[in-house]
């Protein structure tokens, strides 16, 4: 379902990305670690089409979107979370996730202007695919209560319930779980496998090595820009060079 | 080729005070994120202040020079400390605004309490002009460039040698860090808005003999130094001299050649090219945002 | 009763109501005029309000497109002797046209830059009507011979009392019916956060410009229906002065509020009549109420009346 191509980017001389690929199956979940600095949310913003890369390509369900901007690459089904939360302060918890499903809403802007009876049964169908969202993520009982005012546990997990609006093919999710607390990491990663139980290509970055061993089908180890290793949770954990990588040559030596 | 070296020397003149305008504009915005809407006002303030002051009481030059600069320098301040430092909560565009209010209130007063006529001051030499091949060269204009020449580069000197002046330059580069260190950011950038009217003032002071002022010619002037600071960028500490100057050439030849009526709207053409062309001025370096 | 209030339409419906309360006092002539002025200006602060305080983006040029709504009509009837009120309806798509083309590259800009972009093109257009005296009348402006129009019988005072009502009325549904619109909806995301939005498919650019262009079209109904009021246009009222005067409305009434839009226009208005005295302190008195808004109310004042309103209401119970 996604392909990525030889991907890399530099930042003036500095070599952030080189040469990285791997490619997801549908309905697959893909997990990117790797030590801090590795290049994990730059590959991330690569994907996503936020940094235009210096070489390599990004193929989606086999078509070259290289070239396409982030809103582009949206509408063909890819979309993703973010990091530090750009979530719509002013806008309501249920409102943000309906800003998600804009791209499958209808009719132009006079339509919208003159307030016809159509808009607003969209309005109202639309206000229940987010509640559903919303539920699907625990907190619909939020709904109308401002975005800007609510915890950090709920934000990300309101981040991820707008990215399902969207209806993707691809989600990626951009450490989904850190500074979440136990409870709140259990629930995203039951999310996560109702999601791609759905079909939902998953592709995340995270820390919390726990969940990801637990969670992904496949792992992605990065260091200093290039690709370490790819393998399944368990064969990433015996690897020695993914250990050198984490905790340094001597703790290697004494694993 | 004397008109053109007539145009050259006209261009040069009023691009010294582009630069001055465009110059303590960037002091400004580097220390502290604000574009300050109300940098024209610093220099009409200067020209009008020193005129009424002669002219209606008698002042002689230097006793007004200075007055018209002491009471340009609180206004700055007190555009700082009672304005912008209060609004610690306002957004960029939100500060912008309070700028143009601040702009406003001193055109206001301005026109109110020193009346809506132009302003003449004396010039600061005793010659009026001398002729070099056939070109005509006012005297002032020299005093003009000269002018500005020595406050630019006693800014530099101060920015680089200067306790004071380095620990704008650390604001500028690093507010956090520099008050990490102990760097008093509130006083600094006081200091510059303080500095940033002097300069402001003292180029109105030397520009009026030759452009002459009026309550309304600060806000030409701000768009003008800021399509300066644009072109030369922000990044150098020379650009937004070279971009000032590059303003007062374009205008010169635009009215020399084009039309003199249009000439302000040159220097808005030029800003809006600059825009579309060199989004981080010409002289800056490309820089990524980060996610 | 809580729950209609805060409908998207309560807005038009109070305004509406408003508008024919008033009608019943016994006004002076001058009021009547007043309130007119207000309802025009009104409308070009709501459009202001969407581009501002919805989609985020800053206009200092904005004068401009009153005047070019005004002098559109005045010269077109002046030099042609075609009728004001087919020109107004062919300045409105005209101006969309022009904000669409503007609008494109300008957009792209970001903040201060976006702001002395649109300060630029709002000076060039004002220095183009001020010089192209031929065509403009100059500084002196141009006068539109109108018939009297009388509404109903009405006297033509009143006739645009309610002609403008009218249009704000109507500026006020159509906005109302956008802000409760996958559109509306779109611009205000885009506000908080253009990348978000652009990564869940919306096109930040286009909606961007959606927001001037409706902006613009506001602005140009208002300038029309100015000069078709006052039988008068100058450059003044599309300079930069009078495009500052406009962005001071719009976020001293407060950014987002429509009833904010209302109230700024108001204070505008109704400001110089208080001043008559101190007449010449005029601009000094709107740059100060500026800064002491900015500092103390950044918010504007309807938003700032209703958060405190709504805490006051969280303490009592």
């Amino acid at each position: 379902m996604l392909k990525v191509e030889q991907l890399g980017i530099r930042f003036g001389g500095v070599v952030a990305l080189d040469g990285v690929s791997f490619s997801v199956a549908e309905g697959e979940i893909y997990a990117l670690i790797g030590p801090n600095g590795a290049g994990k949310t730059t590959l991330f913003n690569c994907v996503s089409g936020l940094y235009v890369p210096t070489g390599g390509s990004v193929f989606l369900d086999g078509a070259d979107i290289s070239s396409l901007k982030p809103f582009e690459r949206a509408r063909r089904g890819m979309t993703r979370t973010f990091q530090n939360l750009q979530i719509f302060e002013h806008m309501t918890v249920v409102e943000n996730v309906m800003a998600g499903a804009r791209i499958h809403e209808k009719g132009g802007i006079l339509a919208h202007m003159l307030g016809l009876r159509s808009v607003k049964a969209q309005n109202a169908a639309t206000r229940r695919q987010a509640l559903a969202h919303l539920d699907q993520v625990g907190i619909a009982d939020l709904a109308d209560q401002m975005a800007g005012a609510q915890s950090y546990g709920v934000v990300k997990r309101l981040e991820i319930a707008r990215a399902l609006a969207t209806q993707p093919r691809v989600l990626m999710l951009d450490e989904p779980v850190a500074g979440c607390n136990a409870i709140e990491t259990a629930e995203v990663d039951a999310v996560i496998r109702d999601v791609a139980r759905m079909g939902v290509t998953v592709v995340l970055v995270e820390h919390d090595m726990h969940m990801v061993m637990g969670l992904a089908d496949r792992v992605h180890v990065l260091n200093q820009g290039r690709t370490l290793a790819v393998g399944t949770p368990e064969e990433i954990r015996r690897n020695a060079a993914v250990i050198e990588a984490y905790l340094g040559a001597t703790e290697a030596a004494d694993a | 080729m004397v008109t053109i070296l007539q145009l050259i020397v006209s261009g040069l003149t009023v691009g010294a005070i582009y630069a001055l305008v465009a110059v303590g504009f960037t002091l400004i915005y580097r220390a502290s994120g604000i574009f300050n809407f109300a940098q024209g006002e610093f220099f009409m303030l200067g020209g009008m202040l020193a005129g009424i002051a002669m002219a209606s009481y008698g002042l002689s030059y230097p006793v007004a020079a200075l007055l018209a600069c002491v009471i340009t320098v609180i206004f700055g301040l007190a555009l700082f400390l009672l304005g912008i430092n209060p609004a610690r909560s306002a957004s960029p565009i939100q500060l912008l605004i309070l700028t143009i209010g601040a702009s406003l209130l001193a055109r206001g007063l301005a026109s109110a309490i020193l009346g809506k006529d132009f302003v003449r001051l004396p010039q600061l030499l005793p010659w009026d002009v001398w002729r070099i091949g056939g070109v005509v060269i006012q005297v002032q204009a020299v005093a003009i460039v000269a002018g500005a020449f020595l406050i630019v580069s006693a800014m530099g000197i101060f920015l680089s040698r200067a306790l004071t002046g380095k620990a704008i330059v650390a604001v500028a580069a690093n507010t956090v860090g520099a008050q990490l260190v102990g760097i008093n950011r509130v006083a600094v950038i006081s200091l510059c808005f303080a500095l940033s009217a002097l300069i402001g003032s003292l180029g109105g002071i030397l520009a009026t003999p030759i452009t002459l002022t009026s309550y309304d010619t600060g806000v030409m002037l701000a768009i003008k130094g800021f399509t300066g600071a644009m072109l030369g960028g922000v990044g150098k500490p020379y650009g937004p001299v070279i971009g000032g100057l590059l303003v007062g050439l374009l205008e010169a030849f635009g009215a020399g050649f084009l039309s003199s009526v249009y000439k302000d709207a040159l220097a808005l053409v030029v800003l809006l090219l600059v825009f579309a062309l060199f989004p981080q001025g010409i002289f800056a370096s490309r820089s990524v945002e980060r996610v | 009763m809580r729950n209609k209030l805060a409908s998207p339409y309560a807005p038009p419906v109070i305004i509406a109501a408003s508008i024919v309360l008033i009608s019943c006092l016994p006004l002076t002539n001058f009021q009547v005029r007043m309130a007119t002025l207000l309802f025009i200006f009104s409308t070009v602060v709501l459009g202001k309000n969407l581009l501002m305080g919805y989609a985020g983006q800053i206009s200092l040029g904005h004068g401009a497109f009153f005047g070019l709504g005004a002098y559109t009509v005045a010269i077109g009837a002046a030099r042609y002797g075609l009728s004001p009120w087919l020109l107004t309806a062919m300045s409105l798509p005209a101006a969309g046209v022009i904000a669409w083309i503007i609008g494109r590259p300008i957009l792209k800009l970001r903040g201060y830059h976006l702001a002395m972009a649109t300060l630029a093109f709002g000076s060039i257009f004002a220095m183009v009507l001020t010089n192209a005296v031929h065509i403009t009348g100059g500084p002196d402006g141009m006068a539109l011979d109108m018939a009297a129009v009388r509404l109903f019988g009405m006297t033509p005072r009143w006739s645009w009392y309610w002609i403008c009502g009218g249009v704000l009325v109507l500026a006020m549904y159509l906005l109302a019916s956008l802000l409760d619109s996958p559109t509306g909806r779109e611009m205000r995301a885009i506000h908080d956060s253009e990348i978000a939005a652009g990564v869940l498919g919306i096109d930040v650019a286009q909606a961007k410009l959606r927001a001037f262009v409706i902006s613009a079209v506001f602005t140009t109904l208002a300038g029309c229906c100015f000069v078709m009021f006052d039988r008068y246009i100058t450059p003044q009222s599309a300079g930069i002065l009078r495009s500052i005067e406009f962005v001071t409305m719009t976020v001293v009434g407060g950014l987002g509020s429509a009833i904010g839009s209302i109230i700024g226009a108001a204070i505008f208005v109704v400001l110089p009549q208080f001043l008559t005295v101190f007449h010449e302190y005029e601009q000094a008195i709107l740059g100060l109420i500026l800064v002491i808004i900015m500092v103390l109310l950044p918010k504007g004042i309807a938003p700032s009346l209703a958060g405190w309103l709504r805490s006051r209401r969280a303490s009592s119970c």
